[in-house]
């Protein structure tokens, strides 16, 4: 049996309030990761980026769904749904293989969190979405191919 | 420039062409992200900073605009977008949402019209406050129906003045509004156009603007979207919150009327 | 100067669903402004998540987030009445830290 309850924030739009209580350490946050893995997001080539980050040698796995457009109306809003169904998954990471810079992020979910994310990403052509996550010191990946149209006039 | 601009218009008229929206597999790809899009919109955080700005004291007055009439009466904002536009008898016309709230800033607030209209409209470093205040008034209308006024005269004449600038072709390119958006199954390049004379089609038009535009991340009204019809059409720009703008809100939103509007929404 | 996320968490059973709308331009440091010039790159780099005060749920990411960023994670064993705090810290310096309480439907 589900039981949905739903509570929304009311915005406090007193600006700096809860910054400064973060800034006394009150609410630092715990960090798994290792710092912010400069090499990795300055990788020019998804390989380089999974070689900074040490998850080069993952094999292709049928266990992680990519949801995302096969078109997307916009490449600067990309929908992506991610959810591992790999035991014991740790990290995802993701990869937009024709960007610029490919590693567009990692998400620890080794805390308590499940295996899943929602984020939006800028897309600039079409190009593989490559998902590689990390379980029990392993590393699998899956991709999806996402096509980026040009609109009409305001939309 | 410009001349860019014209470029871009010849070379998207070849693909407006009919399209069967129904079975187009790229439009129902679309529509099946849309919904997921629509789950979390941005354009929440600007209804957020509206509904700051509509509380807090400011303008050369500091006042708030919490004596703001939408209609329902002074402070009453719950509902009011969903009758707009309508008849106000303190200004003898017909206001939309975005007129009567540049109205108030001005009456309450101490605002003047230059000031407002000066630069209206959002780009990436700046949301004009008038922006924000409709996408938080906008959203304190969802789930209710549309129900904009058809009953003063004034109402009337609107309506009918909205449709004829709807109608009315001019320009270098011939076109009118309706050249676009008054025709079944048309598109450009892979966008469908709905067709703002059939009741359905119309919620389109209304439901989209105030929005999150994904170009460029930034909430526009339906104030800006109808001036840039006014620029694809290569017409005279109408003036911000005029009486124009307002009639041919009141034709669109009429056709619309009695559907449930959603809330700001969120465009290409 | 930051702007208020807007966090919303629905719970089925003792998983919590968090959506997160973030008020950031995520400036990839390669648009041009209207007067030609490049816009230096300015980007949300790490978010983190605290349920009833314990780290949860942590992300590394780089400037393609798209601006205003969208994300949504899912938490175990939360409950009404816990805390949920989200704090972002972008490649400037800046932070911003917002929460909510997670209530009982209609409430």
């Amino acid at each position: 049996m589900h039981d949905t309850r739903r509570t929304v924030l009311k915005a406090i739009w007193a600006i700096g309030v809860l910054a400064s209580a973060a800034g006394a350490g009150l609410l630092s946050p715990v960090r798994a990761f290792a710092a912010w893995n400069k090499g990795a997001f300055e990788a020019k080539s998804t390989i380089d980026a999974m070689k900074a980050l040490g998850v080069a040698n993952a094999e292709d796995s049928k266990a992680i769904e990519i949801r995302a457009p096969e078109i997307a109306e916009n490449g600067a809003v990309v929908p992506i749904d991610i959810t591992s169904n790999v035991p014991g998954t740790t990290a995802i990471a993701v990869f937009i293989e024709k960007n610029p810079f490919p590693y567009a992020g990692s998400f620890d979910v080794s805390q308590g969190a499940v295996p899943y994310v929602h984020l939006r990403v800028k897309i600039g052509e079409s190009s593989p979405v490559r998902v590689v996550v990390t379980a029990g010191g392993k590393h699998y990946m899956s991709a999806k191919e996402v096509k980026v149209t040009i609109g009409g006039c305001g939309g | 420039m410009r001349v860019a601009l014209v470029v871009g218009l010849v070379a998207a008229v070849p693909w407006l062409q009919a399209a069967a929206q129904s079975v187009d597999p790229t439009a129902a790809e679309f529509d099946k992200f849309r919904a997921v899009l629509e789950k979390d919109n941005p354009a929440e955080l600007f209804e957020a900073k509206g509904e700051h700005l509509w509380r807090t004291p400011g303008g050369p007055k500091k006042a708030s605009l919490e004596k703001c009439d939408l209609g329902l009466g002074p402070g009453m904002v719950k509902g009011a977008y969903a009758q707009m536009p309508r008849y106000f008898a303190d200004v003898d016309r017909v206001m939309d949402a975005e007129a009567r709230i540049v109205h108030c800033m001005i009456s309450l607030q101490g605002f003047s019209y230059a000031e407002l209209a000066k630069a209206p409209f959002s780009n990436e470093v700046r949301t004009p406050d008038p922006v924000s205040l409709v996408a938080y008034v906008a959203g304190q209308s969802r789930g209710e129906k549309l129900a904009p006024g058809r009953s003063h005269p004034k109402e009337l004449a609107a309506y009918n003045n909205g449709k004829a600038v709807f109608f009315y072709r001019a320009g270098s390119f011939d076109f009118s509004c309706a050249s676009c958006h008054g025709v079944d199954n048309q598109r450009i390049r892979t966008q469908p156009l709905p067709n703002f004379t059939k009741p359905d089609q119309a919620l389109a038009a209304v439901q989209g603007w105030p929005g999150y535009r994904m170009t460029g991340g930034v909430v526009h009204s339906l104030q800006w979207r109808l001036n840039d019809c006014f620029r694809q059409q290569r017409f005279p720009r109408p003036e911000y919150a005029s009486e124009t703008l307002s009639a041919l809100m009141t034709y669109l939103t009429v056709n619309a009327s009695g559907q449930v509007y959603k809330g700001p929404g969120i465009k290409r | 100067m930051t702007e208020p996320m807007k966090i919303r968490v629905t719970l089925q059973g003792d998983v919590a669903d968090v959506r997160v709308l973030m008020a950031h331009p995520m400036e990839t440091g390669q648009r041009k402004d209207a007067a030609g010039k490049i816009v230096p790159l300015h980007f949300i780099q790490t978010i983190s998540a605290q349920l009833n005060g314990k780290t949860v749920f942590n992300a590394d990411v780089s400037q393609a987030v798209s601006r205003n960023p969208v994300f949504a994670f899912k938490v175990k064993g939360a409950k009404t009445g816990d805390k949920v705090v989200i704090t972002w810290t972008d490649n400037k310096g800046e932070k911003r830290t917002d929460e909510t309480v997670v209530r009982a439907a209609g409430s």
